[in-house]
């Protein structure tokens, strides 16, 4: 299928932050996901949506090659960020994951106290500033300052679900990277929770791209400025994921020009 | 019609639930009686002991050396020491060398040959009679040293310690949740880092406990001290001076020779001795449940 990139029909072109083209990944023999081109905006959040196993956590794993860690992954393909290729010779996956930080669907805090947990990334680079400065910034910019600047000192996993996701978000931010990859944020917390994930979402892309995989639609439409919908190829006996199309959320959700998006979105096909 | 109407009462089903109540009630009784029996041993030891040893449990029994003969009074000061000494010996080899083999096993190599050959045998080293630690400890140290000794004994207490502290670390480790080592090397830790940041610490209140248990099963084995350390009258450190290089005197040991004598002084000294001994594994015990709180 031709895969394709939605250009901004208005103004001027967009600011890439990342620009993935993904040819084939492979865990062992199995073909993931193909041909698929995904530029990331730079200051804008960017929604992967699809039907599950099609290859969305995949993907964004790959954007900061923490699938390198998987026995058997493959990958083909160039991602480029700032000025070079993050699977190019000579790149230590280790430094990248220094760049492009990572949220993931399970909030998962250290076993460590609150401020060690933020400060926890800084410490890793030797981060000659003031520590503590970092880690309360980190905080505000996470919205969870307020909630736990009397108790630094407790254990991150004494906060409840939505907190420590919050936590984990301020763990992330805490060495300022460039890009924030999120897996499905939202997925272990409460309506409320969640919203206020989102609204720190928004608030965040200000200072970093962000990279968001999403099950939830509603989601998808209330953050996410540019939509990539991904699907999975049965033909051939095996299941491989691929982009079907990318652009606009507005334009994703309110005029697709692909019949599978239309069906997705629709509810036609989980 | 009504929609939460429950099934029926019908005679058939009320005998059903009659039964399973029944059966409720007799496996409840089973399992208290199983948990009250499985009590009986240490507390009867306890009540034995402080009947029986209580009385001799005094400034002098601390301070004093073994008694010869038919001399009155002494103690087992020497034979405490002793003990602390050897088990300490023990504790420096077996934990740091078992935390280090445990954090192969667990993370470097889990399914690497050598770690198949590590694991089996200490599985199989921790089932092995005491008395063979003994034995190995006497071929390597007594028989090349030529004399009985503190190291010696250190040496075998080692041995018996080593697999536990291999084992119950591993685990330890292995109970980390992938999901928060994953957030270490998202965060762009190199494995190094994931396993001393990250796998120890988080790892570290269960492996103690494994050490403790280690700590406090040494403490009380006779075994492997009788042709290792032997037993001596004298104090391990004299005049200022650490004489770990001849025999030297443990509780266990104590115990051991002092209870088989036709002396009531000696027997007595025993049984404080023995009191003495379950103190200190009820005391390592107790500070293992502290350190044990999982934390995650
Ligand atoms: N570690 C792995 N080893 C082998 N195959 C894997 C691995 N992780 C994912 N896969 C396979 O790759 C395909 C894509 O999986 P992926 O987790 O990326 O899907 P997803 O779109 O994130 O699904 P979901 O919405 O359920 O999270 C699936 O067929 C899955 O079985
Ligand atoms: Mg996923």
């Amino acid at each position: 299928m031709m895969q394709q990139v939605a250009t901004d029909t208005d103004a001027q072109p967009a600011v890439l932050a990342m620009d993935c083209k993904l040819n084939r990944i492979f865990y062992g023999n199995f073909l993931a996901v193909r041909d698929s081109h995904v530029p990331i905006e730079k200051n804008k959040i960017t929604g992967f949506i699809g039907p599950s196993g099609c290859g969305k956590s995949t993907v964004l794993r790959s954007l900061n090659r923490m699938n390198d860690l998987i026995e058997g992954f493959r990958f083909e393909g160039h991602v480029q960020f700032i000025g070079q290729d993050i699977y190019g010779k000579g790149v230590d996956p280790v430094v990248v994951r220094r760049y492009i930080g990572m949220v993931f669907q399970q909030p998962n805090p250290f076993s460590m106290s609150i401020y060690d947990n933020v400060a926890f990334g800084l410490r890793i680079n030797r981060y000659k500033g003031d520590i503590g400065d970092r880690v309360k910034h980190a905080l505000q910019s996470a919205a969870l300052w307020d909630e736990v600047k009397d108790k630094l000192k407790a254990s991150g996993l004494s906060l409840s679900g939505g907190q420590q996701q919050r936590l984990c978000i301020a763990r992330a931010i805490a060495t300022q990277p460039q890009v924030l990859l999120m897996d499905e944020p939202c997925s272990a917390l409460d309506p409320i929770a969640t919203r206020r994930v989102e609204e720190l979402m928004t608030e965040l892309k200000k200072d970093y791209t962000i990279a968001l995989v999403t099950h939830n639609m509603q989601q998808a439409m209330r953050v996410a400025d540019t939509t990539a919908f991904f699907s999975v190829d049965i033909s051939g006996g095996s299941r491989t994921g691929y982009l079907v199309e990318l652009g606009p959320t507005s334009q994703i959700f309110g005029n697709p020009r692909e019949k599978l998006t239309k069906d997705y979105i629709s509810g036609q096909f989980s | 019609m009504n929609e939460t109407s429950l099934p029926e009462s019908t005679p058939s089903l009320q005998r059903k639930l009659e039964g399973r109540a029944l059966r409720s009630m007799l496996l409840s009784i089973l399992v208290w009686i199983s948990a009250i029996l499985t009590s009986i041993p240490l507390f009867s030891v306890l009540y034995m002991l402080s009947t029986r040893g209580g009385a001799r449990l005094n400034w002098e029994a601390f301070t004093e050396l073994p008694p010869a003969g038919f001399e009155m009074g002494g103690g087992f000061g020497n034979a405490l020491v002793g003990t602390l000494f050897m088990v300490g010996i023990a504790s420096l080899i077996a934990i740091p060398l078992g935390i280090l083999a445990a954090i192969f096993l667990a993370e470097l190599g889990p399914n690497s040959k050598l770690a198949t050959i590590a694991r089996f045998s200490a599985k199989v080293l921790a089932g092995v009679p005491s008395i063979l630690a003994g034995v190995f400890a006497y071929a390597t140290v007594v028989v090349t040293t030529g004399t009985y000794s503190a190291i010696a004994g250190g040496v075998a207490l080692a041995v018996l310690m080593l697999p536990i502290v291999v084992l119950t670390a591993e685990e330890s480790m292995k109970m980390v949740p992938k999901i928060m080592k994953d957030a270490a090397y998202g965060m762009g830790c190199t494995h190094t880092q994931v396993i001393w940041k990250i796998v120890l610490p988080t790892g570290m209140p269960a492996i103690l406990t494994g050490v403790m248990l280690a700590i406090a099963r040494a403490s009380g084995e006779t075994a492997p001290l009788l042709f290792t350390a032997l037993f001596s009258n004298y104090w391990l450190i004299q005049d200022g001076r650490l004489d770990a290089m001849n025999p030297t005197a443990s509780l266990a040991v104590l115990i051991y020779n002092f209870s088989g004598m036709p002396f009531d002084n000696q027997i007595e000294l025993a049984w404080a001795a023995s009191l003495v001994l379950v103190i200190i594994v009820l005391i390592i015990n107790a500070i293992s449940r502290i350190f044990g709180k999982p934390k995650f």
